[in-house]
């Protein structure tokens, strides 16, 4: 168990300049011969379903595998915006049930995620935006969740950089606010979950890619190859995000995901000018300001499958044209780096969560463009779906045979992007 | 930004064309769930070589299969 965080530890700490802090999570250099469930993935998702098995559902002997390092994917790539206003009731119920954990998280893990419920404001543009808002407004309420509309006048007092022109491209017609949205910060996210999993005997193994998925004559999974060794376990979980079709394959299975690079950057720190989430779904423009003062800038996916981790110039550059004319006190911010990840994309905009065909293998995917905000709550009802062997009540919704009922959660229908 | 060779202009820039998927799905002709799941939502989705589908919608407005390597971008000649 690692020494508890707290006010004395930190004024211990600072006393010889942070330079005496062990380690915070174990990290075994290779994984044992067998466990009663493997994660693959060292994601947000992947560590906080190992957390929850561990500290919830009595599962102790886990492992997450990881071919990078923990949080390298795209927990540490995304621009944390932290929010549950979906559409749809299975979908509002399942980011609100992350959005509950966000807010205790902290305590929970006795570390601090940072998170920051400053308002997530939702712009309109047009006629149809502000019907589809009104529309999310009424259904976020009957679910409980709140979610407001603002007039042009109250989102600028809310968001004081931004510009009501009526001269610019698109300008803004109203917008909707879910006050209990925010951010949180990435990386600590991963590293949080990673350091409370550790100290409740799960093993994290970096550098430990998955290579192949073993089953037995009845096709039920018995471990996976990775490049340190082969693992045995009876349940798999898989939380590979962008790579989940290629682990997948390693089981026959194919999957109805496609890849895409999504790109965000971040400008060069300056004052605190930003007090809350902006995005615009209309022009693919998503901005906050993180604590450092960088203005951190999420951007839209390239149109095809790519696992180059790197998209276009073009998109980012569309992406600077909409916030410099949103928000035009922007408009001579140098911009200080770029980067892109492999988000996972469903045809509805929704994840899967749960069993498969191939007995004992099960995923948690699809989180596309907008899993962040679901790291808590999708690693809790995941690891009750692995601990128990069938579907947690959220999750349920989200099986994978949905896209053969039919019963699709079309969220893509309801915002085309989901940040 | 993708430069992509159109068999009838040469090559064009990325922003000239809509991609278009994945190339060789059949559309089921029996009313069959899975067939139907296949064709509507599976994908391979591969990390390495993919058939896709292109279209020149600002340019000749033709459809067309490239081959593409999925981690360089690059397109390669069919397999
Ligand atoms: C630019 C960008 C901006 C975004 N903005 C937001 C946002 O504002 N809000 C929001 O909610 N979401 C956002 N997202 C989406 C969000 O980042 C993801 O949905 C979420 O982080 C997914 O978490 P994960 O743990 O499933 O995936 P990851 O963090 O990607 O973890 C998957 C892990 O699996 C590992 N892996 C893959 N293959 C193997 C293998 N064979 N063996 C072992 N390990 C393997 C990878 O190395 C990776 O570390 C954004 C994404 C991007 C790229
Ligand atoms: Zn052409």
């Amino acid at each position: 168990m690692p020494q508890r965080f707290s006010f004395l530890s930190l004024a211990r700490g600072a006393l010889d300049g942070h330079r005496s802090w062990p380690e915070q999570w174990r990290s075994p250099d290779r994984p044992d011969a067998d466990y009663d469930v493997v994660i693959v993935g060292g994601g947000g998702h992947g560590l906080a379903t190992a957390y929850y098995l561990a500290a919830e559902f009595g599962v102790r002997r886990v492992a997450v595998v990881e071919k990078g390092w923990i949080g390298g994917g795209n927990t540490g790539r995304n621009t944390t915006i932290v929010r549950s206003n979906y559409l749809y009731p299975e979908s509002a119920a399942l980011y609100d049930h992350a959005l509950k954990r966000w807010e205790h998280l902290s305590t929970a893990l006795n570390y601090n995620v940072m998170f920051s419920p400053r308002g997530v404001l939702m712009l309109a543009h047009s006629v149809h935006d502000e019907q589809v808002f009104r529309r999310h407004i009424c259904a976020n309420r009957l679910a409980g969740i709140d979610n407001e509309w603002l007039t042009p006048a109250q989102a600028k007092a809310f968001c004081p950089p931004l510009t009501l022109a009526p001269d610019v491209r698109y300008p803004v017609t109203g917008a909707a606010l879910q006050r209990r949205g925010g951010t949180a910060r990435h990386d600590a996210v991963a590293w949080g979950f990673a350091r409370a999993a550790s100290a409740r005997g799960v093993d994290i193994v970096q550098n430990c890619e998955v290579t192949g998925i073993d089953r037995d004559a009845g096709g039920a999974v018995t471990g996976v190859q990775t490049s340190k060794g082969p693992v045995r376990a009876p349940r798999i979980g898989v939380v590979a995000a962008g790579h989940t079709s290629v682990v997948m394959a390693m089981a026959g299975l194919r999957m109805p995901l496609e890849s895409y690079p999504l790109q965000a950057l971040v400008s060069e720190p300056v004052k605190p000018v930003f007090p809350c989430v902006a995005m615009s779904n209309a022009v693919h423009a998503y901005v906050s300001q993180s604590d450092k003062g960088e203005l951190v800038i999420g951007a839209g996916t390239d149109q095809y499958i790519s696992y180059s981790q790197a998209g276009s110039l073009q998109i980012l550059t569309q992406t600077l044209e909409a916030i410099c004319e949103l928000f035009p006190t922007f408009r001579r911010l140098r911009m200080l780096r770029a980067w892109g990840g492999i988000v996972d994309v469903t045809p509805d905009r929704s994840p899967i969560i749960g069993g498969t065909p191939v007995p004992g293998l099960f995923v948690n995917c699809g989180w596309g463009t907008g899993g962040f905000k679901a790291t808590p709550g999708s690693g809790h009802v995941f690891a009750a779906t692995l601990a128990r062997g069938e579907p947690h009540r959220l999750a349920e919704p989200f099986s994978l045979d949905r896209f053969s009922t039919g019963r699709l959660i079309d969220e893509a229908a309801a915002s085309a992007v989901a940040h | 930004m993708l430069l992509i060779p159109c068999p009838h202009c040469g090559d064009r820039p990325e922003i000239e064309f809509r991609n278009c998927g994945e190339a060789g799905i059949v559309r089921p002709t029996a009313a069959d769930d899975a067939a139907w799941t296949a064709f509507l939502y599976l994908r391979s989705n591969p990390r390495g070589l993919h058939a896709e589908r292109w279209r020149h919608v600002h340019g000749c407005g033709r459809f067309f299969t490239l081959h593409r390597h999925t981690v360089s971008d690059r397109f390669e000649s069919a397999p």
